[in-house]
């Protein structure tokens, strides 16, 4: 993995201090399986989770089984206990990770279960005297598989050969006569040993240190095929843990009040009728940073109210008199921001790609059109809201949360507290939505200061409202897109001015000419095809704070360029399917950014030719119909979407199909990946149809979900998911349903309607607008 | 005085705050974990419990209301090692991703089909519970799959 990519999907946390403290520096391919053989000396029994939970306390009943490598525990009596290493935050991993082991294992899927690893960090060693004990263990940028793709698959073969060995062993045969069957080893005489007969005597052969022969995709009995969800069981029955379910006695349930107005402070506060409510213990005083230096920990300072139960600590809090102090951002609202956006596209901005000579052609061209496009400020809105469970010991700690980046849980940890690393224990249990929320530990640091202040274990609790009201926004902007047509109405020139409040804010290490890089991939569609294209970025004053929502500036990008393509067609006449297959028909080229080193327009045009071919594109539509499509390249993934709607006289749109083409290379875990696309495609309908956090004064407006209205079900459409069959190297699925689900709505509301939304929301748009044509009509 | 009721059939009694949120009481002190907050205004259906049959949003009920009453968490949906109709379709349609919200659109659909056996498509896509995963076309189908099941469950018992 790149800087650029682990850049990418960080948050508050930096790439530079990850580099300093090693969680990012990969080892190669190799240094990583060997560093696992060599972490816990010879064979590594119990090496892979903390005794207590692991070794000590198999699940009742269970045979104890051997560790063979680190992420497999196999039972005398068969069974196969595979670890997961990275968070799962409802994007599957927790099922598709294990799924490359087993499959390499030649496990069978039915005798395998699968536990979530702790935070596995491997201390000592070459500079920088970290490393993951098991490879990255985060969740961000959709990496996670092709992360795993090579590393995973080869853990899981390694341990088929050793134990291929000890069965050559037992029957005094060369290893080359025998061949592995779902969980048993066969020989060439019909002879067979199940894999629980060989653990013990497996587990004494040295895991290989070199790569083992790897299956070939036909030989796949795992892989691609649909698995369920590893914890659907305990999810169901109510038994599945998330980081807010972590009790403990003894400890205190803390809130903080935290200061809404953008990069202001505590000026004063009373805690006296707070420490009056029965079972209050503690009120302190919570300092954050100030005005607008880094955000390294907490992200706001506040006061906090520790109690012997949730109810008590948010009676406390309500009992708080605070007087706040101002940021200096007091005149900031949603107007001043979209007015700054309009002073600045008038201008010009920073220009961070410039191929051909647009000038020369907008000066010989008749034909120009343009459009502007708007995306506001919206939250993760995670439903399980951020919080977390420290506890501090002499000179240790235990941290339960729900995270997205636990090494940065614990960098952030001993930072505050100066423990050292290696007696941080970090435990993952399942996380109730991530989003990129969780990508920034700053709930954690909240929990380890007060842990640290009050000398007790701290569970922290963040209502709705705190969440919303303090969170890493997806950052608002509004660009300009200008192209000139030639007489066939292909596009010839492309320009792209995008003014927005980057996601790069209050890092210790960005500069200021770096800031755009969050917001715009200066190698995406139509660079490269469209020869004279000039991309330019304007940097939006906001008091905000920002950070990485879903598909990051994919969102906003998407929605933008996949309308003005869709006003391209329409302006030059031509049918916004043909234009973007010409447009794609191209070779591929090279990505500079995340999802790349390369980008084929072609499996881009597959999915759209294939989205259009699924919901009939050519079909004659019911009076009032209109489709729309969109496609778009996402972190390595192409997908496109096409959806057919309509919208009554009160303005409310009906989605009568939604059809998703995904290709992410070879799938894992098809069943994961189309649950993945239904919901990247709500999720993104959903926002582009009323989400927006609005601001006045300095502060947030929008305070709890009935001003938030996530989609409920009996707007969000079915979703029909195709997915291509592929044998390229797969991407992760997590983000690649999002980008395009907006704007091929807002086209299909086009075609319906003549109505082109360039606003998002759409909130009121579409009612407004068939208001007034009712209006004209009588 | 203690309030007393009964949480997934076993006798209880609280002497706290009687304004204590169900919910709070059910998380904090029967733990009963699988009962989630979500927003605390009764917007997002996540804390979801039956009170003497019907769902009921318990972040918004006072733990004083549930006095002399049945309480029903996910916890207590299951007949024992049986899981009911609804929990067996979740797991058959794989519904779940992050999974948070699903106790208490199970609880909501369960109150669903207790009053509704045969329930219209028009009745299953009315109930508000949100997902911020975007399970919704999954729920839809495991609550009819579950409406199915149980019919067969008829046919047999």
């Amino acid at each position: 993995m790149n800087a650029r990519i682990r850049e990418d999907w960080e948050s508050a946390d930096t790439f530079a201090a990850l580099m300093k403290t090693g969680e990012s520096v990969r080892l190669g391919r190799r240094g990583f399986l060997k560093a696992c053989a060599g972490a816990g000396g010879g064979l590594l029994l119990g090496a892979w989770l903390p005794a207590a939970t692991w070794a000590d306390a198999p699940a009742a009943g269970a045979e104890p089984g051997a560790m063979l490598g680190v992420f497999v525990r196999i039972g005398r009596d068969g069974k196969i206990v595979i670890g997961a290493r990275s968070p799962e935050i409802g994007q599957g991993v927790k099922t598709s990770l294990p799924m490359l082991i087993a499959e390499e294992l030649d496990a069978n899927w039915d005798d395998v279960s699968v536990e979530q690893l702790p935070l596995g960090l491997v201390f000592g060693g070459p500079p920088p005297g970290v490393a993951w004990k098991w490879g990255p263990q985060g969740a961000g940028g959709s990496t996670n598989i092709p992360d795993a793709w090579q590393e995973l698959r080869q853990a899981g073969a390694r341990v088929r050969r050793m134990l291929l060995e000890a069965a050559a062993k037992r029957w005094n045969v060369p290893v080359q006569q025998l061949r592995t069957a779902k969980g048993r080893v066969l020989d060439a005489e019909g002879r067979a040993l199940g894999y629980g007969e060989l653990a013990d005597a497996a587990a004494a052969i040295p895991v290989p240190t070199v790569d083992v022969e790897l299956k070939k995709p036909e030989a796949f009995h795992i892989i691609g095929t649909p698995r369920r969800v590893v914890d659907a069981e305990d999810i169901v029955t109510g038994k599945a843990r998330y980081g807010i379910d972590t009790m403990a006695p003894g400890t205190l349930v803390a809130v903080i009040a935290r200061c809404p107005l953008f990069e202001g402070g505590v000026k004063r506060f009373d805690a006296k009728a707070a420490l009056a409510i029965p079972g209050v213990r503690q009120v302190l005083s919570l300092p954050g940073p100030k005005g607008d230096e880094p955000i390294t920990q907490n992200l706001v300072a506040g006061v906090a109210v520790l109690a012997d139960d949730t109810w008590a600590a948010l009676k406390g809090r309500k009992a708080l008199q605070i007087e706040w102090e101002s940021g200096g951002h007091d005149a900031e609202s949603t107007q001043s921001l979209d007015a700054q956006c309009q002073r600045l596209l008038a201008g010009k901005g920073q220009v961070v790609r410039n191929d051909g000579d647009v000038d020369a052609l907008r000066k010989a061209s008749d034909r120009i059109i343009e459009a502007t496009y708007r995306v506001p400020y919206v939250a993760h809105a995670p439903l399980e809201p951020p919080g977390a469970y420290v506890e501090i010991g002499k000179d240790s700690m235990r941290i339960v949360a729900s995270m997205q980046m636990p090494g940065g849980a614990s960098r952030t940890a001993n930072a505050i507290t100066g423990i050292d690393r290696s007696k941080i224990e970090v435990i993952m249990p399942r996380v109730g939505g991530g989003f990129g929320r969780r990508l920034s530990n700053d709930f954690v640091a909240e929990a380890v200061l007060l842990a640290k202040a009050s000398g007790k274990p701290v569970k922290l609790i963040w209502t709705r409202e705190d969440d919303l009201a303090h969170d890493f926004f997806r950052p608002f902007g509004q660009q300009h897109l200008s192209s000139t047509l030639g007489a066939d109405g292909m596009p010839t020139s492309w320009r792209q001015h995008l003014a927005s409040a980057s996601k790069y804010h209050r890092r210790p290490d960005v500069k200021p000419e770096e800031l755009w890089t969050a917001e715009l991939y200066p190698d995406d569609f139509p660079a490269g095809i469209i020869k004279n294209l000039r991309v330019e970025w304007s940097a939006v004053k906001s008091g905000m704070t920002r950070g990485s929502w879903r598909a990051p500036a994919h969102t906003a990008n998407a929605f933008a360029v996949e309308s003005f393509i869709d006003e391209i067609a329409h302006a030059g006449q031509q049918d916004p399917l043909d234009l973007r297959l010409r447009l794609l028909d191209h070779e591929t080229m090279d990505y500079g950014q995340h999802g790349g080193p390369k980008f084929s327009p072609r499996r881009l045009r597959e999915v759209a030719r294939l989205a259009a071919e699924k919901i009939g594109w050519q079909r004659k539509l019911p009076q009032g119909h209109g489709l729309g499509i969109a496609s778009h390249f996402t972190f390595g993934g192409y997908t496109a979407h096409a959806m057919e709607v309509s919208v009554g006289s009160d303005g409310i749109p009906v989605i009568h199909r939604c059809v998703c083409a995904v290709d992410v290379g070879q799938p894992v875990n098809p069943l994961g990946i189309e649950a993945q696309m239904m919901g990247g495609t709500i999720d993104g309908l959903s926002t582009a149809m009323n989400l927006e956090i609005r601001i006045d004064g300095g502060r947030i407006m929008t305070g709890n979900f009935p001003d938030y209205p996530l989609l409920r079900s009996a707007r969000a459409p079915d979703v029909e998911v195709h997915i291509v069959a592929s044998r390229e190297t797969p991407c992760g699925a997590g983000e690649m349903g999002i980008p395009t689900a907006a704007p091929a709505f807002t086209n299909a509301l086009f075609a319906a309607t003549g109505v082109r939304i360039r606003r998002l929301p759409i909130g009121d748009q579409l009612a407004d607008a068939m208001r007034k044509r009712t209006q004209v009509q009588s | 005085m203690a309030i007393e009721f009964v949480v997934n059939g076993k006798d209880v009694a609280f002497e706290g705050d009687p304004e204590m949120p169900l919910l709070w009481y059910l998380r904090d002190h029967a733990q009963t974990l699988g009962v989630k907050y979500g927003c605390g205004v009764g917007a997002c259906g996540a804390c979801t419990v039956h009170v003497d049959g019907g769902a009921v949003r318990s972040c918004s009920m006072p733990v004083s209301a549930a006095a002399g009453r049945k309480v029903t968490t996910i916890e207590g949906l299951a007949h024992g090692n049986t899981l009911h109709a609804l929990q067996r379709a979740w797991i058959e349609e794989d519904v779940p991703q992050c999974g948070y919200c699903q106790a208490g659109q199970i609880m909501a659909a369960a109150d669903l089909l207790a009053r509704k056996p045969d329930p219209s498509d028009e009745e299953i896509a009315a109930l508000t519970n949100l997902c911020r995963c975007g399970t919704y076309p999954r729920i839809r189908k495991a609550i009819r799959r579950a409406a199915g099941l149980r019919k067969q469950d008829e046919v047999k018992a």
